[in-house]
């Protein structure tokens, strides 16, 4: 995956992870453009788009969109089951997800993203352990914070 | 100090946090712009402060303003501090910040470097893993080389989540630094057997990603996953699995044989869709790289192509997409399977999405054929009336012309209705691919000669229809046809039956609105109608008919004669003159049509589009060399031609001219343009060759007008297409009686004559026979062109880098960079010869040590190497034994787990590598010999493998007593620390050290390690490197630069810091000493700007440095010196102070020796060079001098390392 992006229907982005080095120039070019285009998309049309050398296969759930790029050979519907996965993640970490929670708690979103791809790749298929994996972080964290 | 926590926690509740930031965001809708600037202005007096949890919070608020697009890259170093945080809650934003808006061109993202590494081996698993998940994001070459070493030790760590990110990342790592893959492959191969399946997932991902963009590298590997693959039930693993093999397939058709049959199985079974599609995916691919012939072949297409039915016949838009997507693949092999389902696709036509209906049109251009392509047409036709958006529209219009023009036409046949079809898509409101319709109308017109009459009358009834189309002309490209319709009424204007009106229709006023270009062509053809009708005339003796026809030319030319396009108005006025002189002639009654027809004589064909790059350059012709030597202009002269220019050319070391001015440019070019049109292979000489066209109006020169036409258009009197779909529906019918009742023979007489170039003989299509005698001219081709299409690759892919032999045993000089020499240079050695700053300075002791690892590592390497040679040989049949076999014996393959595998010194993993090669290789051996002997070959190796243990020791011991030796001594007096590393060149910016290295596995190769050290307080980037190459040593350049092209250094330099780089140098003979003189240039960045600078150097490569020290036992030592082969030599030196093992040591060390065997003050010592020289010498030591008696199989090689080693010896 080349990054993945998460934004309102409004157009506004709620976040972006980037797996391949681009100036930031280039992401808020690429951004624009795949807003719009995916905005643009009648809801009754299928999730996948070419969109450069690349596939772009997008999702809604409720007002976000979730975006991904991919390569050409990447499979489509894998990718849709990733961000099923990560809305999944999302709706057990915040309890029925909302969008204001991601506004909200932008950090934890990343967090849980990153403990679920790295470098673009998936890094952990079951969702018990990623919620393991955040909930002891953030109990460290918060161990650390009492001590102060 | 408690007083400054109470502080910083007071700040802290006045500071805004996250929440209040976003808050305050959506409260300020109206003027977000000044409520942001003012928050950066309150971030930028957090960032001051002292407290980290204040500049956390910071850095935390700067994170989520970046991705409202705000740039934050002012606070890259206050990201940093965070990171460094020793609090977790700290880092980990700190981290986040960083994975966020750090790239490749941060500059202060080399101060991580160390960071980062801390962090990695932080004995909290989070802080690692939040250190790898950062770096995954930013990580640079630098970074990538820096690290590669801590992420590979990583790979084994206790804890399977540290695991699974460590090997998750090193692909990124392999993407910046390829040089770090060969030595991490074995440990990465290692975890696809993890017990963890997250980390064996992982691993999977890894090979996957990086098989997938260098295949053969990894076939090795089949057998492995093969296991895996039926083994594992994870559909995400499996899905990478299959997908790997579906790029491993085509380089091993076998490998697909044995693939079909699980794969058929999974597609039965699955539930999952995307494991489904994956499986159909690569069942496809699988086919594809198969030859056919094979059993169950159709049967696998047939349940693919089955399945993907059902996908496209599914509710969901995904999966119907996705299907359409996958048809598309198989089409191209197997083109029936696909066409019995023509019905469902056309259906897909009416689709709601139009991205789907595109894929459908796509599926669509390779589903026609000679029979149904009138079919297709008519149905697209039909959606391209009633198509809403001229997007789609446009698609469909390039998509029916595709369509039809596909293979040079094969499906067509009969072209008059192509030409109505052409003719109705110009009724299109709106398009923009007037262009597209023009050039195919040309294409045609001037290709199919037999259509060129009804093509005439076609084109003139657009000329005298040009209102309808050309109203509101300017963004009208659709116009453009009528580019094509007046070159094609001219042209052929024989074929005309009303030129007279037709000429007129050219003449109107409302022409004059055109673009300029039209209507150039306009003039130009109006002259060729007039050409053809004043011969008309003058035949049929009406001759104030064609004197009224003059005079309307002169009438109404001078309406171009006035446009404001310039090509338009040079044509008309030179028109009119010739008109006006002919009209005198008309009324002299001299005949003057054969002489006016004359100018436009010849017949034009159609010229290949690579023609021109095909034409070959003639032996001797140097197209780069002047053919007069341009004037000297002195005032240009002294000017230093533009370094751009230089580059482009390549030429600077020829010739250095004054730069050549617009004119002088303009001139050659017309020239060029001359000499091309009067090129014999340019344009088939025509009867009169003297008369040519000089300047045809080419379809590549019409420009792509957009255009928005609100109201539809209608033309008039046009012949519909769909009536020849009715007549050649009828036409075949009849064809089709005919041919039953006259048979085979008169079959064979008419294919003969419907003789086509290019198109396929494809059966049962080919009964149809073309409307018209139909002959396309083929597109001209220079003679002896050359055949040849250069296909370029991408030299920028990233992953071009990443094509590795993995099964090659790994150098010394592969091993990844642990950090030393920036460590080390704390440590000032007193020795007055060792340059201020060194890299390897270490006691002697472990010196030594090292070395004796080394040479116990080279003495490995030989029998590694014999070893790997074998085994080489063998790969292709392992894989090929495996793949003619059921079941698979993939134990070969398993890497062996010991405790010893996760020490983190490389060397270890290698050495049991090693042996497990040897064994793995026995046990293949023993798998090809017969199966009946399995048994009996097993305790075989039981035995062997324990003889080698055995041998093993053996070596050991022995190595040990030479040890003992030599430390027995050694150990005495402890010996001052030595480098090898030798002073290149310096100024005040920067300092460069260097040392050269034989390369073990080419006998042609030395590794030049450099040291640049920035003196300066200023940044040091864009370094290069260049030498300039002798005769007999050569700088290995990148494969496409030019010999001048210098290396670029990888990396930059903060003040303060260096960094190595290496560089590898062909050699032919190595026999004497080289000196290559070079220069490094670069730029210095301060905060006053930045200043090129360049810094000469002198390469000196000694014979040294082409020696590598190898071990060599006493026994073979002495059969060497009996054998006669060597040449002897000896050297005396005098006043040397220094103790003899001192002596001896800075001959192993400076000169690559080792010490044979040693008694008292006297000992021998060996020798290789990287050529396979034996170098043998004699030490002896007396009261103030040294004796040295060298031999070696080449005289003048021994003759000049003894004077190198006279050198270092008078140091002393």
């Amino acid at each position: 995956m080349q990054f993945m992006l998460l934004f309102s229907r409004q157009g506004k982005l709620r976040l972006q992870k980037w797996y391949v080095p681009l100036s930031d120039k280039e992401k808020k070019k690429i951004t624009r453009e795949l807003v719009q285009t995916v905005l643009a998309r009648k809801p009754k049309m299928c999730s996948f788009l070419e969109w450069r050398d690349l596939k772009i296969v997008y999702k809604r759930y409720a007002s976000l969109y979730f975006c991904c790029a991919i390569e050409d050979q990447d499979n489509e519907l894998i990718t849709l089951e990733i961000i099923h996965r990560y809305v999944e993640l999302l709706d057990k970490y915040f309890g029925s997800v909302c969008e204001l929670d991601i506004i909200f708690n932008f950090e934890k979103a990343y967090f849980i993203l990153d403990e679920f791809l790295l470098g673009g790749e998936v890094q952990e298929t079951s969702k018990k352990n990623v919620l393991k994996a955040i909930e002891q972080a953030d109990l460290l964290q918060e161990k650390l914070d009492s001590l102060l | 100090m408690a007083l400054k926590m109470v502080k910083g926690s007071i700040d802290r509740m006045f500071d805004k946090n996250l929440q209040d930031l976003v808050r305050g965001i959506r409260n300020h809708k109206e003027d977000e712009a000044k409520y942001i600037s003012q928050c950066i202005d309150e971030i930028k007096q957090e960032l001051k402060q002292d407290n980290i949890a204040v500049k956390s919070n910071a850095v935390c608020k700067l994170t989520y303003l970046q991705m409202l697009g705000y740039d934050i890259s002012w606070a890259a170093f206050n990201i940093i501090e965070v990171m460094s945080a020793s609090k977790f809650t700290f880092k980990r934003i700190g981290y986040l910040a960083a994975s966020q808006c750090f790239h490749e061109g941060t500059d202060v993202i080399m101060l991580t470097t160390n960071q980062i590494r801390k962090d990695l081996s932080s004995p909290n698993q989070y802080d690692t893993g939040v250190a790898l998940t950062g770096l995954s994001c930013f990580v640079t070459p630098d970074l990538a080389r820096d690290l590669a070493n801590d992420i590979m030790t990583l790979m084994s760590h206790t804890k399977p989540y540290i695991r699974k990110k460590a090997v998750l990342i090193m692909y990124k790592v392999f993407l910046k630094y390829p040089e770090s893959l060969r030595p991490a492959f074995p440990r990465l191969k290692e975890k696809l057997e993890d017990p963890d399946p997250g980390v064996q997932s992982a691993a999977v991902n890894v090979i996957c990603e990086l098989a997938r963009r260098n295949p053969k590298n990894y076939l090795s590997l089949a057998p492995l996953f093969f296991k895996l693959m039926t083994s594992s039930t994870n559909n995400w693993v499996l899905i990478k699995i299959i997908k790997l093999f579906g790029a491993l397939t085509p380089l091993e058709p076998r490998l697909g044989k044995k693939l079909i049959e699980p794969l058929t199985n999974l597609i039965h079974s699955t539930s999952a869709m995307s494991l489904l599609y994956e499986c159909v995916n690569t069942v496809i691919a699988v086919l594809i790289s198969l030859s056919s012939g094979m059993p169950n072949h159709s049967a696998s297409i047939q349940l693919c192509v089955q399945k993907l039915r059902i996908l496209i016949e599914d509710s969901d838009q995904n999966l119907k997409y996705l299907g359409l997507l996958a048809m598309s693949k198989i089409l191209k092999t197997h083109p029936k399977s696909v066409q019995s389902h023509k019905d469902l696709i056309l259906q897909c036509l009416d689709d709601k999405d139009e991205s789907i209906r595109l894929r459908a049109l796509d599926l669509l251009y390779g589903m026609v054929s000679k029979k149904n392509l009138m079919e297709i047409v008519k149905k697209l036709m039909i959606h391209v009336d009633k198509a809403e958006g001229t997007t789609y529209r446009d698609e469909l219009l390039t998509k029916i012309i595709d369509i039809c023009s596909q293979s040079n036409y094969q499906y067509i046949t009969n072209f008059e209705w192509y030409i109505s079809i052409l003719v109705e898509l110009t009724r299109l409101e709106g398009t923009r691919h007037g262009h597209l319709i023009a050039a195919q109308m040309l294409d045609v017109a001037i290709r199919v000669k037999a259509i060129r009459k009804f093509a005439v009358s076609q084109m003139a009834m657009l000329l005298d229809n040009a209102h309808l189309i050309a109203s509101n002309t300017q963004r009208n490209g659709i116009c453009e046809v009528l580019y094509a319709a007046a070159w094609i009424c001219g042209e052929f204007s024989e074929h005309l039956e009303e030129a007279n009106q037709t000429l007129e229709a050219m003449l109107r006023p409302k022409v004059t609105t055109l673009p300029g270009h039209i209507q150039a062509v306009y003039v130009q053809n109006m002259v060729k109608l007039y050409a053809s009708i004043l011969q008309q005339k003058e035949q049929a003796g009406e001759k104030e008919a064609a004197q009224e026809i003059t005079q309307l030319m002169i009438e109404r030319l001078p309406q171009f004669v006035q446009s404001a396009d310039l090509e338009v108005q040079e044509r008309a006025s030179c028109i009119l003159q010739l008109i006006k002189y002919i009209q005198k002639l008309q009324i002299k009654e001299v005949p003057v049509a054969e002489e006016v027809i004359a100018l436009f004589a010849g017949e034009l064909n159609p010229v290949a589009p690579k023609a021109q790059k095909k034409v070959p350059v003639p032996e001797g012709l140097d197209l780069d060399a002047w053919i007069n030597e341009p004037p000297s202009d002195s005032e240009s002269e002294d000017e230093k031609p533009k370094t751009i220019f230089h580059d482009e050319e390549q030429r600077h070391s020829r010739h250095r001219q004054p730069e050549i001015d617009e004119e002088e440019l303009a001139r050659r070019r017309e020239a060029r343009k001359q000499e091309q049109a009067n090129n014999p292979f340019y344009i088939k000489s025509s009867p009169s060759p003297q008369k040519r066209y000089q300047d045809t109006p080419g379809v590549e020169h019409i420009p792509v007008v957009q255009i928005d036409l609100s109201v539809p258009l209608k033309v008039p009197g046009m012949p519909m297409s769909d009536q020849y779909v009715k007549l050649e529906e009828e036409r075949r019918h009849k064809q089709k009686l005919e041919k039953d009742k006259k048979k085979k023979k008169q079959k064979k007489e008419k294919r003969g004559k419907h003789h086509r170039h290019n198109s396929l003989h494809t059966e049962s299509e080919e009964d149809i026979t073309p409307a018209h005698h139909v002959d396309i001219i083929t597109e001209e081709m220079p003679e002896n062109a050359l055949p040849s299409d250069e296909d370029d690759k991408d030299p920028n892919d990233p992953y071009k880098a990443l094509d590795i032999d993995l099964d090659k045993p790994l150098a010394d000089s592969e091993k990844l960079p642990v950090q030393r020499h920036r460590n080390a240079e704390t440590l000032k050695s007193p020795d007055s010869e060792a340059p201020p700053v060194e890299k390897s300075k270490k006691p002697k002791k472990k010196e030594k040590k090292h070395r004796e690892k080394e040479r116990d590592k080279g003495k490995k390497k030989e029998k590694e190497k014999k070893v790997v040679e074998e085994k080489e040989e063998k790969k292709g049949e392992d894989l090929d034994f495996w793949l003619s076999t059921d079941p698979p014996p993939v134990s070969t393959t398993q890497p062996q787990s010991g405790p010893e595998v996760s020490a983190a010194v490389v060397a270890e993993p290698e050495e049991v590598k090693k042996e497990e090669r040897e064994e793995q290789q026995e046990e293949d051996e023993g798998k090809k010999s017969s199966k009946h002997k399995k048994k009996k070959h097993k305790k075989e190796k039981e035995e062997k493998s324990k003889d080698k243990k055995k041998s093993k020791k053996k070596h050991h011991s022995e190595e040990e007593a030479t040890e003992s030796v030599q430390n027995g001594t050694l150990d005495d007096e402890p010996l001052p620390p030595m480098s090898s590393y030798r002073l290149l060149a310096e100024n005040p910016y920067i300092k460069m050290t260097y040392d050269i290295q034989g390369n073990l596995q080419n006998d042609s190769q030395v590794t030049v390690s450099v040291i640049f050290e920035n003196k300066s307080t200023s940044f040091l980037k864009s370094m290069e490197l260049n030498v300039l190459d002798s005769l007999n040593t050569k700088m290995l350049r990148p494969e496409g630069s030019s010999v001048h092209d210098g290396i670029p250094v990888p990396f930059q330099l903060p003040p303060g810091i260096s960094n190595e780089a290496q560089f590898v140098f062909t050699l032919q003979s190595i026999v004497m000493a080289q000196k290559l003189k070079g220069t490094l240039s670069f730029i210095v960045k301060n905060d006053e700007g930045s200043t090129h600078e360049k810094l000469d150097f002198k390469l000196h490569f000694s014979c040294a440095s082409y020696l590598i020290t190898t071990p060599c036992y006493s026994d073979a030592f002495a059969k060497l010196l009996e054998s006669g082969d060597l040449h002897m030599s000896s050297i005396k030196v005098d006043g040397i102070s220094i103790s003899f093992q001192h002596l001896l040591a800075k001959i192993c060390f400076h000169h690559h020796f080792s010490v044979v065997e040693r008694v008292d003050s006297c000992a021998s010592m060996y020798s290789r060079s990287i050529q396979g020289h034996h170098v043998c010498l004699l030490v002896k030591k007396g009261e103030n001098s040294v004796s040295i008696d060298g031999k070696c199989s080449d005289s003048t090689l021994l003759s000049n390392l003894l004077d190198e080693m006279k050198e270092t010896l008078s140091k002393c």
